[in-house]
């Protein structure tokens, strides 16, 4: 396993103002995987995340994307490069219907004359065919995400990520409230992504979901990391005595 | 009985609806109250007036859609033509002053923007201040005195005001501009970035979209239009106000929000702001026609306010049901 990472962060630190968020992480990314990022509150998941997003930029330390290294100034540059991040409650815009949801900073636009306007049915048929590429089947797309139940919402936050060709798909707490049917069906997206080639980073506080679907976990306490395990080296009762250990 | 449905539902689905009906209602009572509401003469004097609050509305509801506020246009309607006066009374090219007028309008929208997006101060409260602050300044400049018209102006008063059959231009503008905005609104990537940073700006911002950027751009819209409503009004009343405008930030809110955008973002229309601007031209002429004394004009605004308010939400929790 000599191959090069997909995304490699080395010796992050962050802090906001004398709150210490990140001390030294590093973190890797392997093509084709899962990687469960777990750890209890204020342990510094989020900030992590934000860094790899581009929401924030570290203090200190580097990001390398498939070998080489890179800095996001904007969560644009992330985007551009393959990042895609499903925030908690930031993914979705809840009045707007779902087809213009899909392509909010991507819309398609045609050429007439000087301006671009927007490709409305380029629209309607490209965002059809993103949520048929993760086999949701909605009734309507021009209702409002705000009709949807929450694991539709995360399907099409998904759909939106699978077809603009995201490299590396980060779920911040995807299964937070959500019911055990629907959690199931999210945890079914992530593994259809490994299969299709993308490789995911999911937060969560929720052992029991990260672990069946995880190649590997870290896990993360007071903006250290204190263990970073294949899947075969460790076990639900391990990790949640460690979390709760420290 | 099945397509009947279809179409019910798709007029229902029309945010502006609530607005729709309540304008058809009111139009119905002042024409039963008093016939003459709906005689040329009349449809005239509102078709006269109504671009001056629909201009301004416009931009307000651009805003409000993007998630920010300006209660400063009222004081902008006023400076903006006071500013084209006095450069008019130095000598000033006409049009070169009234273009210098209207740049002015735009940088009090960028100064708002600053103040709201730099220094994080709400712009309920920015803008608030920004009132007062032009407001005064508009009084000291002029002692609190109008300015009369100038001849010399006439051939930019016909630009603007100037009569077309049984129209004016003003109306013509109104059109243009509610054309312009509403393709922005609706078929533009940077109207579905005013949706998106006005719905959720942390979304809108993980995407890629520039939240500060698309409200800056607002401001000045809001303000640059602000600032022509205001050019309209003192070229077709040939005197130019310090006292014009006031008042006008709210009656421009409400009519936005009776046209069905939200006072949280990322909800509104174009369409809409027409909607409401006419319904409050409509009351304000239909109670004179009535006539009610003016007082009546403030009750009837705020009762329909809130009654198109209600009826919004009624017709979209029905609408919920249908889907």
């Amino acid at each position: 396993m000599d191959e090069v990472p997909l995304v490699e962060l080395t010796n992050i630190h962050k802090s906001f103002g004398r709150v210490c968020a990140l001390e030294g992480v590093d973190v890797s990314v392997n093509h084709n995987e899962v990687v469960g990022l777990v750890g209890d509150n204020g342990a510094g998941k989020s900030t992590l995340i934000k860094i790899l997003s581009g929401v924030y930029q570290p203090d200190q330390g580097e990001i390398r994307w498939e070998g080489k290294k890179v800095k996001f100034s904007s969560p644009k540059d992330a985007i551009r490069i393959g990042i895609e991040t499903i925030h908690q409650e930031a993914a979705l815009v809840d009045k707007m219907s779902i087809m213009r949801n899909i392509f909010i900073g991507r819309e398609p636009v045609v050429k007439i004359g000087p301006v671009g306007w927007l490709d409305i049915k380029k629209m309607a048929k490209e965002s059809m065919k993103a949520l048929e590429g993760v086999a949701l089947y909605l009734r309507s797309l021009e209702a409002p995400v705000e009709e949807l139940s929450g694991g539709q919402r995360q399907g099409v936050a998904i759909a939106r990520a699978m077809y603009f060709k995201t490299k590396l798909l980060i779920l911040d707490e995807p299964t937070n409230n959500l019911s055990v049917k629907e959690s199931k069906r999210i945890l079914e997206f992530v593994t259809d992504l490994k299969s299709q080639g993308v490789s995911s980073i999911f937060i969560t506080h929720n052992l029991y979901h990260v672990y069946p679907i995880a190649d590997k976990i870290v896990v993360l306490s007071h903006g250290r990391k204190i263990g970073e395990f294949k899947k075969e080296e460790t076990s639900v009762d391990k990790l949640t005595e460690l979390i709760t250990l420290k | 009985m099945g397509t009947l449905k279809v179409y019910l539902k798709r007029v229902l689905f029309l945010k502006e609806i609530g607005g729709l009906a309540m304008l058809t209602a009111t139009i119905l009572v002042f024409y039963l109250i008093s016939a003459p509401f709906l005689s040329i003469e009349n449809i005239r004097n509102i078709l006269e007036i109504a671009p001056e609050l629909g201009i301004l509305v416009t931009g307000v509801t651009l805003l409000m859609i993007s998630g920010e506020f300006d209660l400063s246009v009222g004081s902008v309607f006023a400076l903006c033509p006071i500013i084209n006066i006095m450069l008019i009374n130095c000598g000033w090219n006409v049009y070169l002053s009234a273009i210098f007028a209207l740049l002015a309008s735009c940088g009090i929208g960028a100064l708002n923007a600053i103040v709201t997006l730099k220094l994080r101060i709400p712009s309920f409260v920015a803008t608030l201040g920004a009132m007062m602050v032009w407001r005064g300044i508009v009084l000291l400049i002029t002692n609190g005195w109008p300015f009369p018209f100038v001849e010399r102006a006439a051939p930019f008063e016909k630009i603007l005001v100037g009569k077309v059959g049984i129209i004016r231009f003003s109306l013509i503008w109104y059109g243009l501009i509610v054309l312009v905005f509403w393709i922005i609104l609706e078929r533009s990537r940077f109207g579905n970035w005013m949706f998106s940073v006005g719905g959720n700006p942390k979304a809108a911002r993980a995407l890629g979209v520039n939240p500060n950027m698309v409200k800056a751009v607002n401001f000045v819209i809001t303000s640059f239009l602000a600032g022509l409503s205001g050019l309209i009004q003192a070229y077709r009343l040939e005197a130019f106000l310090p006292s014009a405008g006031v008042g006008l930030e709210l009656d421009a809110i409400a009519a936005s929000v009776i046209g069905g955008a939200s006072l949280a973002g990322g909800v509104g229309t174009v369409i809409g702001s027409v909607t409401g601007t006419f319904l409050i031209r409509s009351i304000d002429n239909g109670l004179v026609l009535a006539g009610a004394p003016g007082y009546w004009f403030r009750v009837f605004v705020g009762i329909v306010l809130v009654v198109a308010l209600a009826l919004n939400k009624t017709i979209e929790a029905k609408v919920h049901k249908m889907r």
